[in-house]
C-alpha cells in the first residue's frame, strides 16, 4: 500500500550511498595523504564506527520508537555480537601472539592447555557470523519470551534489560568465563588472511558497514511500513484494543526484539575489527542507555531520525572527549534533558516543524 | 474441537476456530453460569447467569459497581473467573482461552472509554482489526487484496467516516472515536458484540444514529449493551437485565422492568 520512501528520500540514500562506498573510498587510498581531501584514517574509523552506531540506532527505533518498548539492555546484544567476532579475530592471530602459542594470550597466561568448549570451531568464520546472529538472536528470543508472556511493560522492561546486561558485565568480567577477562580482546593481527591494519583492510570494513547500514535502514523501512508495522504502532499506542482485535500482541513483540537484537549482534561484529578491541565495559549499564539517547535526540519512530542522532552524538562524544574530556557524561546528560524537555520528536522533528512554518 | 487441543499460545494459530467455529445450534450464543469474581476481596460478581440468544440485542444496566463491566472482563478474557462457567455457543470454553484467541473465536469488545490506535489513519484502523490471518508471518508480508479494500469502505460508510478515512483517528471527535472503535468490531465480523457505553460523550443527532445502527445489526449479530443512557436504552431495548452488587436482579421487557419495585430501589428511583 505504501511506498518504502518518495523519490526525494531515494534520492538522499542514493546520495549516501555514493558517498560511503564510492568517494570515501577514493579520498581514502586514492588521494595522497598530503592533499586536503584525502580522508585519514582517524576519519575513517570515526565514520565506520558511528555507522556501526547507527544500525544499533536503527534497531532501537524498531523496538523504541515503533512498538514502545525502551530496551536498556542493546549494549549486550552488540557486545555478543562483537564478543563472537572477537573470538574469530582472537583465533585468526595464530602462534603470532606475545606467547607465540595456538592459544590466544590470556589463555596462556591462565595457564590453560586447551580452548575451553565454547570456542569451538571460531577460527571458521563462518561459525563465528553464525555466532554473531545466533547468540544475540536466541538471548532475545528466550528472555523476550518470558518477559513478554509475564507482561513485564513499561519501566519493568527497562529495568529487567538493565539487570540483564550488567550481570552479563559483570559474568565477562571474570576470567574464567574465558573471554578474556576486564581485557576482552585486543592486538588482532588479521581477518579472513588479509592484514587488519592496512587502509585497504580497513577500507572493506568500512564499505562493508556503509552497505550494511543501508540494508538496515531498506529492511527497516520496510518493516514498519507493512502491515506487521502499523501492528507494532498499534501495540505501543493501545496494547488492549491490538489483543481484542486477535492479535497474540506476545509474539509481535517477540519477533521485533529478537530482530532489534540480531541487528545489535551484527552491528558489534563490524565495530570490533573497526576500532580493534572488544571488552566487558560494552556491556555497562550507561552504554545501553546511550543508544536511547541517540534515538531520543535523532526522533524517536523516524528511522532516519536514529541514524541522525547517532552521529551526532557520536561525534559530538569524540570531540568532548578529546576537548573536555571530564565533562562528557554531564553535557550527555544535559543533552538528553534538554531534547527531552523541548525536542519531544527530536532534531527531524525540529526540522519538519521549521518546514511547516 | 475442544481449546485443551491448542498447545499454550501456539504462535497466535487459532486453526481450531477455523472449521465451523462457533457451535450455536441450541439458538443460544453466550451462556454465563454462576460466575464469581472478587477482586482483594470485594465481591465484583457472585453466581451471575446470563444467557443470550444468537441475534439478541440484550441491554444490561445498572448502578456503578453493579459488576458490568467486569462481566464483559470475564467474556472476553482479560479477567478470570473465581468459579462458574463461560461458555460461547454449545462448545467454547472462554475460561481457557486468551484474548486474542476470544476475539478470534468471534467475540468483539468496545470499551468504555473508546480505544482506537490514535496514531493511524481511520482507514489502517479498520485495517488492523479487519478478520484476517492475524499471525506474525502471515502481517508481514500481508498485502490487501480489493475485497478487502471494498468491506473496509463499506463498514466506512455504515459508521459514516467515508470522507475522513485518510485522517489520523486521534483527530476525530469523541462521538467519531465511538463510531470507528464500532466499526473496527464489525470489520472483525464478530458473532457477539460486547459495548460498553457505546454513546457516553456522543451528541443527540450522533445518539440517534447509533441507536438506528443498533437495531439493524441485531438479527445479524448478538448484542450486548452496557450503558446509562435510559433514553437511548428505551429506544433500542427489547429485553433488559439489572444488575445489582454482581448479579441480575431483575429481567425482562424494558416496561416490565421499569415497573419493578426492586429496580426502583436501586437503581432507577435514585
Amino acid at each position: 500500500m505504501s511506498r518504502l520512501y518518495g523519490p526525494k528520500g531515494w534520492l538522499l540514500i542514493g546520495l549516501a550511498g555514493l558517498l560511503l562506498l564510492v568517494v570515501f573510498p577514493i579520498l581514502s587510498l586514492k588521494v595522497p595523504s598530503d592533499s586536503t581531501f584525502h580522508l585519514s584514517q582517524y576519519w575513517v574509523t570515526l565514520i565506520g564506527k558511528i555507522m556501526c552506531f547507527a544500525i544499533v540506532a536503527i534497531a532501537m527505533d524498531l523496538i523504541w520508537g515503533y512498538t514502545g518498548i525502551l530496551s536498556l539492555g542493546h549494549g549486550l546484544f552488540f557486545a555478543l555480537g562483537g564478543y563472537a567476532m572477537g573470538m574469530y579475530l582472537m583465533r585468526q592471530i595464530g602462534r603470532e601472539g606475545q606467547y607465540q602459542s595456538e592459544l590466544p594470550d590470556f589463555m596462556v597466561f591462565l595457564d590453560w592447555k586447551e580452548l575451553p568448549w565454547h570456542w569451538w570451531n571460531t577460527d571458521q568464520f563462518w561459525w563465528a557470523a553464525l555466532l554473531v546472529v545466533l547468540v544475540p538472536g536466541l538471548l532475545a528470543l528466550v528472555f523476550g519470551f518470558f518477559a513478554f508472556r509475564s507482561r513485564v511493560k513499561g519501566v519493568y522492561f527497562s529495568i529487567i534489560t538493565q539487570a540483564l546486561t550488567f550481570a552479563a558485565m559483570l559474568l565477562f568480567f571474570r576470567n574464567a568465563t574465558g573471554f578474556g577477562g576486564n581485557n576482552g580482546f585486543t592486538d588482532f593481527k588479521r581477518i579472513l588472511g588479509l592484514p587488519i591494519t592496512t587502509p585497504e583492510t580497513r577500507m572493506i570494513l568500512f564499505v562493508s558497514t556503509g552497505i550494511f547500514l543501508v540494508g538496515t535502514l531498506l529492511i527497516a523501512r520496510w518493516i514498519v511500513t507493512s502491515k506487521f508495522g502499523r501492528v507494532l504502532t498499534a501495540i505501543r499506542d493501545a496494547e488492549t484494543r491490538v489483543a481484542f482485535c486477535g492479535y497474540n500482541t506476545v509474539y509481535y513483540k517477540l519477533a521485533i526484539f529478537t530482530f532489534s537484537a540480531v541487528l545489535c549482534g551484527i552491528a558489534g561484529a563490524l565495530y570490533v575489527p573497526q576500532v580493534g578491541i572488544i571488552n566487558p565495559s560494552e556491556m555497562s549499564p550507561a552504554n545501553s542507555i546511550e543508544i536511547a539517547i541517540w534515538v531520543a535526540v535523532g526522533g524517536r519512530g523516524t528511522l532516519a531520525g536514529a541514524i541522525v542522532g547517532a552521529g551526532l552524538v557520536n561525534y559530538g562524544k569524540s570531540y568532548f572527549t578529546q576537548a573536555f574530556p571530564e565533562y562528557w557524561l554531564f553535557a550527555l546528560g544535559l543533552i538528553f534533558i534538554l531534547v527531552t524537555l523541548f525536542l519531544p520528536r527530536g532534531v527531524l522533528g525540529l526540522l519538519s516543524r521549521t518546514k511547516a512554518k | 474441537m475442544s481449546s485443551s487441543a491448542l498447545p499454550a499460545n501456539e504462535g497466535g494459530s487459532f486453526s481450531h476456530f477455523a472449521a465451523g467455529g462457533l457451535d450455536a445450534t441450541h439458538g443460544v450464543v453466550l451462556y454465563l453460569e454462576d460466575i464469581s469474581v472478587s477482586f482483594d476481596g470485594f465481591q465484583a460478581l457472585s453466581k451471575l447467569s446470563l444467557q443470550i440468544d444468537v441475534g439478541e440485542l440484550r441491554c444490561v444496566i445498572g448502578p456503578n459497581g453493579a459488576g458490568k463491566t467486569t462481566m464483559m472482563d470475564v467474556i472476553t478474557g482479560k479477567a478470570r473467573a473465581d468459579a462458574g462457567s463461560a461458555f460461547f455457543g454449545q462448545t467454547i470454553d472462554l475460561a481457557r482461552l486468551s484474548e486474542a484467541e476470544i476475539a478470534h473465536a468471534g467475540i468483539g469488545r468496545k470499551f468504555q472509554k473508546p480505544t482506537i490506535f490514535e496514531q493511524h489513519s481511520v482507514f489502517e484502523n479498520l485495517e488492523l482489526a479487519m478478520k484476517a490471518d492475524k499471525r506474525v508471518r502471515k502481517t508481514l508480508f500481508s498485502v490487501l487484496s480489493s475485497e478487502q479494500k471494498d468491506l473496509i469502505s463499506k463498514y466506512l460508510e455504515t459508521i459514516r467516516l467515508q470522507d475522513s478515512a485518510d485522517r489520523i483517528a486521534g483527530l476525530l471527535s469523541h462521538g467519531q472515536k465511538q463510531w470507528l472503535e464500532i466499526g473496527m468490531l464489525l470489520v472483525q465480523e464478530p458473532k457477539l458484540l460486547l459495548l460498553d457505553e457505546p454513546v457516553a460523550g456522543m451528541s443527540d443527532e450522533e445518539t440517534e444514529r447509533t441507536a438506528e445502527l443498533f437495531l439493524s445489526l441485531a438479527g445479524q449479530h448478538s448484542l450486548v449493551v452496557v450503558e446509562h443512557d435510559m433514553a437511548f436504552i428505551e429506544k433500542i431495548a427489547r429485553k433488559v437485565t439489572v444488575l445489582h452488587e454482581g448479579s441480575v436482579l431483575a429481567e425482562g421487557p424494558m416496561s416490565q422492568v421499569q415497573n419493578d419495585p426492586k429496580v426502583i430501589e436501586v437503581y432507577l428511583g435514585r
